[in-house]
């Protein structure tokens, strides 16, 4: 027996020795087996051989260390005393529950309707008859349309309505399934090689609504801990990828390279400075902005791209079908091959006048969205005919290049009649580029408003009158409140289209001009 | 891919008697008396309804069985066996195939475009089958649909066609009410309209592209569903994730069921309030959460929430099962919170008028404060609804982000919605629309019994028409959709990550499309295979065998 035994010996009666023995051969059995574990690990057998000796020496020093370890591991693992918590996390008593819960009072659902917001609603235009460069609404008469965006009047053609009823003929109406489970029909397939030719990419994949078209394609490829700069004027279904993608968003000034590069050489000092690993870094624009009527700069966009190593996603719903000499976008505008931007995307449903959205680029991008865009795996694929109204209007868009030349002769002439018509001093802004077909008309005056609200008021009479005088325009319709970066300023947006003669866009700069003048003399 | 020789599903093939089957399903009118299986089931088929007891109880048919000890562990060693092979192969190929691996690493200083186990999971796993997901076809998804045939020599890395088509019966498609058709008073409608109102709209609903056709159909969906007012979104997806937003912002929650579909996730999550769950259709576990909820407030702040939305679907069609819906209208009026339904599935589908699932448990749609649905399946035509009180369609008319920003939904769209709309509720067409409900009805008890029947794992409520069969295996994902293509069936097959990784699942969709003639020779070709591949595993009792 060693020391310590004899030391304990005088404290210990006899059962307790007995005790203390069965424990003894518990921990013998217990070594022998943990030893031959012990021994695959490599390191351990010096551990082994430590506990083996000090237990031949002093079995009931071995029991007290053991012991000393417990205790030390009960003492790390169990709770530590954290003042301050405690009070906090007691938790509620069913009474007290049950009296929050009584005394809870919900807001409803939804709050009632301002006046601005019912006029909003109860002036929402009503067509009766087809739409196209003129319509009927429901009180009979016919307008000269400058609210649709049918930019090169390609919705609606003869052949294309026959078409679409051939396609009836063979396909029926809806597919009844996602693209992923038995939807992809043949004409989608011919629809995205169709596109993908016209735009001079490897492919295409087309999404049913063109609204949430960008809202897929954006969070498909940015994650979170990625980064996106975006210009500060893009528009809303922009702004939604943006938001759902998780990613780092930066904005920069509308437009403004040199604030891009700014803020472009900001992230690249940080990741340097912090070290951080390499991710995933987009700069996101509008070909043409849909709230401004701009043109996005894109030799410069692809040169900074190309220097921070960004990629670059293009928006380009108006400018597809719009700008270049093919009406293929902003790269056909500027000359440049559209393989040098990484992800466009699109509508189908404005110049191109049928419904839905696609997104082109590499094989790689399209295929990644096979299994990732949400609203394209998610969702049944577009109906037959609209795919096939479609593939018409990409025909119609190849077949009419002189379409795009009266376009923009139309969007000059509109600009530089509204500006004769309305004479000086200015009361409104003409904003965009000269060959926009997008017109924003946005007031000057702000100051003489007493806000959003009276200004949206004061357009909207605008508006009725112009309706009244045979022309049908719109505000640019905006859900206020949601739109989260600089929310446009109210606007009458006039929308050009080839399908109109000169002297119906000269007719419609006139009565347009005569109305803005009427209301707003009558404001003063 | 299935290389082999097809046996082409014959249409007109001679009916086989349903005694072909192994069990004929127990009572000789099985139509109308499906055996009483198991706890909760009751007799009595949905076109008997009115009885709303009997309705509440149907609500606890939701048999989930668990999985046997020895499938979950094959199942996991067979991810386990598929994930290790994976990786070996990709040790080897970075080293050998440089060029194969290039788009995955950073390039040039650009990181990679897809990352990490996404695209692991897509090369090893996904690609090796990609033959029995995404089948082009043409021509009607109706009762039966045409496939394009592909080939591959490269292991589904690319396809070519043949240029021929096969023609299978249509287990696949969301045609449950048979719809989709090029002929008959629907697509004579379509045409019409098409010559009257043109294709296209090129505005928003908001702007310039409400059509008088709109309003029609808005009112005659509003009427359907026994709601004052509703609108119509050109997209079912979009109808969720741009209408969520319009009614809940920060400071509000939402209360999810956690197998929601991706398009209610989406507008939640874009709409900024607190997002829960609560346990797959299970209102105890809702209480419980909202009970902790209202109690705690807003995280931090505990600020009272300003208010609570539960969203619901009527009808999971992953899990084939039927929300449980008067227990939520329940909780919903006793907790002060408002409900969102999304009856993507069920309406057209379900209840006695096809009226969705209040039709179905009897509850008056006036206790639901959203009814949203789409129209992409019962009705064969696309684009989804919201219906409510006046007051809050306004709102969302005002608020929606497809009603301002996207195009409005198309006239021969929306021309198929109003037709096939007035059929089904026998406004148009005498009694069709009660037929083809009857049928579908009928077509799902006979089908999901006969599957029961076989002992095959089966989800979901008996009246559902989507039936999930339970697959486990990875392997037997493409094995089953493989040799249901040779049998000239098309099914779809489901795996992970659209379920969760061990209940892989084949799921069907019936149809009032389908004949029981074409259901019998599918449950029995299912069997045979159910057979090759021990499928059979469910341990719940079966019918006794009739001789
Ligand atoms: C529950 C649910 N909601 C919404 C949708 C989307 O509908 P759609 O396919 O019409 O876009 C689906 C479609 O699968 C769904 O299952």
């Amino acid at each position: 027996m060693s020391k310590l035994g004899t030391y304990a010996g005088p404290f210990v009666n006899e059962a307790a020795r007995d005790f203390a023995d069965s424990l003894v051969t518990a921990v013998n059995t217990t070594a022998s087996v943990a030893s031959h574990i012990y021994a695959k690990i490599p390191g351990s057998r010096i551990f082994a051989r430590y506990v083996h000796a000090s237990y031949q020496n002093d079995p009931y020093r071995s029991l007290l260390e053991a012991c000393l370890v417990l205790f030390m591991i009960w003492y790390f693992v169990g709770k530590k005393h954290q003042p301050g918590k405690q009070n906090i996390e007691t938790p509620l008593t069913e009474k007290e529950v049950q009296e929050l819960i009584d005394e809870w009072d919900p807001e409803p659902l939804v709050a009632p309707l301002s006046e601005a917001q019912r006029m909003e609603l109860d002036k929402t235009p009503v067509i009766s008859g087809p739409s196209g460069s003129k319509v009927k609404l429901l009180d009979g008469k016919e307008r000269l349309n400058f609210a649709s965006y049918n930019f090169v009047g390609a919705m609606n053609q003869e052949s294309t309505k026959e078409s679409a009823i051939s396609a009836l003929r063979k396909y029926g109406v809806g597919t009844c399934g996602p693209c992923g489970f038995y939807g992809t029909l043949d004409v989608h397939m011919e629809l995205e090689r169709d596109l993908a030719r016209f735009m001079g990419v490897e492919g295409a994949i087309v999404y049913s609504q063109g609204f949430s078209t960008i809202g897929s394609v954006i969070p498909a490829f940015a994650k979170r801990g990625d980064i996106i700069v975006a210009d500060a004027g893009v528009s809303f279904a922009v702004q939604i990828g943006l938001r759902i993608s998780r990613s780092i968003v930066k904005y920069y000034k509308h437009n403004d390279m040199q604030d891009l590069e700014r803020v472009l050489q900001q992230l690249a000092k940080e990741r340097k400075l912090k070290k951080k690993p390499l991710t995933r870094q987009f700069i996101v624009v509008e070909g043409l902005y849909a709230d401004h009527g701009d043109i996005c700069p894109l030799p410069e966009l692809i040169e900074l791209k190309n220097k921070y190593k960004y990629r670059l996603i293009l928006e380009e719903s108006f400018s597809i079908g719009v700008l270049g000499d093919r009406g293929a976008g902003v790269c056909d505008h500027y000359g440049i091959p559209a393989t040098e931007v990484e992800i466009i995307s699109a509508s189908i449903s404005n110049a191109i006048g049928s419904a839905g959205g696609f997104c082109c680029g590499s094989k790689e991008i399209v295929e990644h969205q096979r299994l990732g865009g949400q609203s394209y795996v998610f969702s049944a694929s577009m109906p037959a005919m609209l795919a096939v109204s479609g593939i018409e209007g990409v025909k119609y868009l190849e077949a009419h290049p002189e379409a795009f030349t009266t376009l923009r002769q139309n969007a000059a002439v509109m600009r530089s009649a509204l500006k004769k018509s309305l004479g000086q001093p200015q009361i409104v802004d003409i904003g965009g580029d000269v060959e926009s077909p997008v017109i924003h008309l946005r007031l000057i005056h702000t100051s003489h408003f007493e806000n959003r609200a009276d200004q949206d008021r004061t357009l909207q009479e605008v508006v009725d009158e112009i309706i009244r005088n045979g022309v049908l325009v719109t505000r640019a319709k905006h859900v206020t409140d949601h739109e989260v970066i600089n929310e446009p300023q109210p606007s009458i947006r006039i929308a050009v289209s080839a399908a109109h003669t000169k002297k119906e866009v000269e007719k419609a700069a006139t009565v347009v001009a005569a109305a803005l003048k009427k209301v707003l003399k009558a404001r003063r | 891919m299935g290389k082999g020789k097809r046996a082409h599903f014959d249409s007109s093939r001679p009916p086989i008697s349903s005694a072909d089957i192994m069990h004929k399903p127990a009572g000789d009118d099985h139509h109308h008396t499906p055996p009483a299986l198991y706890r909760g089931t009751t007799t009595t088929t949905a076109h008997d309804g009115g009885d709303p007891n009997a309705a509440l109880e149907k609500s606890t048919d939701h048999l989930i069985e668990d999985t046997p000890i020895g499938v979950l562990i094959t199942t996991y060693m067979s991810y386990f066996f598929l994930i290790i092979f994976g990786h070996i192969r990709d040790f080897f190929g970075m080293r050998f195939k440089k060029d194969e691996y290039r788009h995955l690493q950073a390039q040039n200083g650009y990181a990679s475009l897809s990352s990490g186990f996404d695209t692991f999971y897509h090369r090893r796993l996904y690609m090796r089958i990609r033959d029995v997901f995404n089948r082009p076809i043409t021509k009607v998804p109706g009762r039966t649909v045409h496939l394009l045939d592909r080939e591959t020599n490269d292991f589904n890395k690319t396809y070519t066609f043949t240029g021929t088509t096969t023609e299978v019966l249509n287990l696949a498609s969301y045609n449950y009410l048979g719809f989709a058709q090029s002929e008959g008073p629907c697509a004579d409608a379509v045409e019409a309209s098409v010559r009257k109102w043109g294709v296209g709209t090129c505005s928003s609903r908001m702007e310039a592209g409400t059509f008088e056709l709109h309003l029609e159909t808005e009112a005659l969906v509003a009427r359907f569903i026994g709601t004052e007012d509703s609108m119509i979104v050109s997209m079912g997806f979009a109808t969720n994730s741009t209408t969520i937003p319009a009614l809940v912002q920060k400071g509000c929650l939402i209360l999810s069921d956690e197998l929601n579909h991706s398009s209610l996730i989406y507008g939640a999550r874009i709409s900024g309030a607190t997002i829960k769950t609560f346990k797959h259709n299970d209102s105890k576990d809702l209480e419980a959460v909202l009970r902790k909820s209202i109690a705690h407030g807003q995280p931090r702040t505990h600020r009272p929430w300003k208010k609570i939305l539960i969203i619901v679907e009527g009808l999971y069609s992953m899990e084939g099962s039927i929300c449980a819906l008067p227990e939520i209208v329940a909780l919903k009026k006793k907790y002060k919170t408002y409900l969102y339904l999304d009856e993507a599935h069920s309406i057209g589908a379900m209840g006695p008028n096809g009226r969705g699932i209040c039709d179905y448990f009897g509850v008056d749609p006036a206790d639901v404060d959203i009814m949203m649905g789409t129209f992409t399946k019962s009705f064969g035509a696309s684009g989804g609804y919201i219906a409510g009180r006046k007051d809050i369609i306004d709102v969302i008319r005002l608020h929606n982000y497809s009603s301002v920003y996207s195009e409005a939904i198309t006239p021969p769209v929306l021309q198929q919605i109003h037709t096939s709309l007035r059929i089904i509720s026998g406004e148009e067409g005498g009694d069709e629309g009660h037929t083809r409900i009857a049928q579908l009805a009928r077509n799902a008890r006979f089908f999901s019994q006969g599957l029961r029947n076989l002992g095959f794992i089966v989800y979901g409520d008996m009246d559902s028409p989507v039936v999930p069969l339970l697959l486990f295996h990875p392997a037997k994902i493409p094995a089953f959709s493989r040799e249901m293509l040779k049998r000239g069936i098309a099914v779809v097959v489901v795996g992970y990550p659209a379920t969760p990784i061990i209940t892989s699942r084949v799921r069907f969709c019936l149809s009032a499309a389908h004949t029981i003639e074409d259901l019998t020779y599918a449950l029995q070709a299912i069997s045979d295979i159910g057979d090759e591949m021990v499928l059979k595993v469910s341990s719940r009792p079966r019918p006794a065998i009739e001789a």
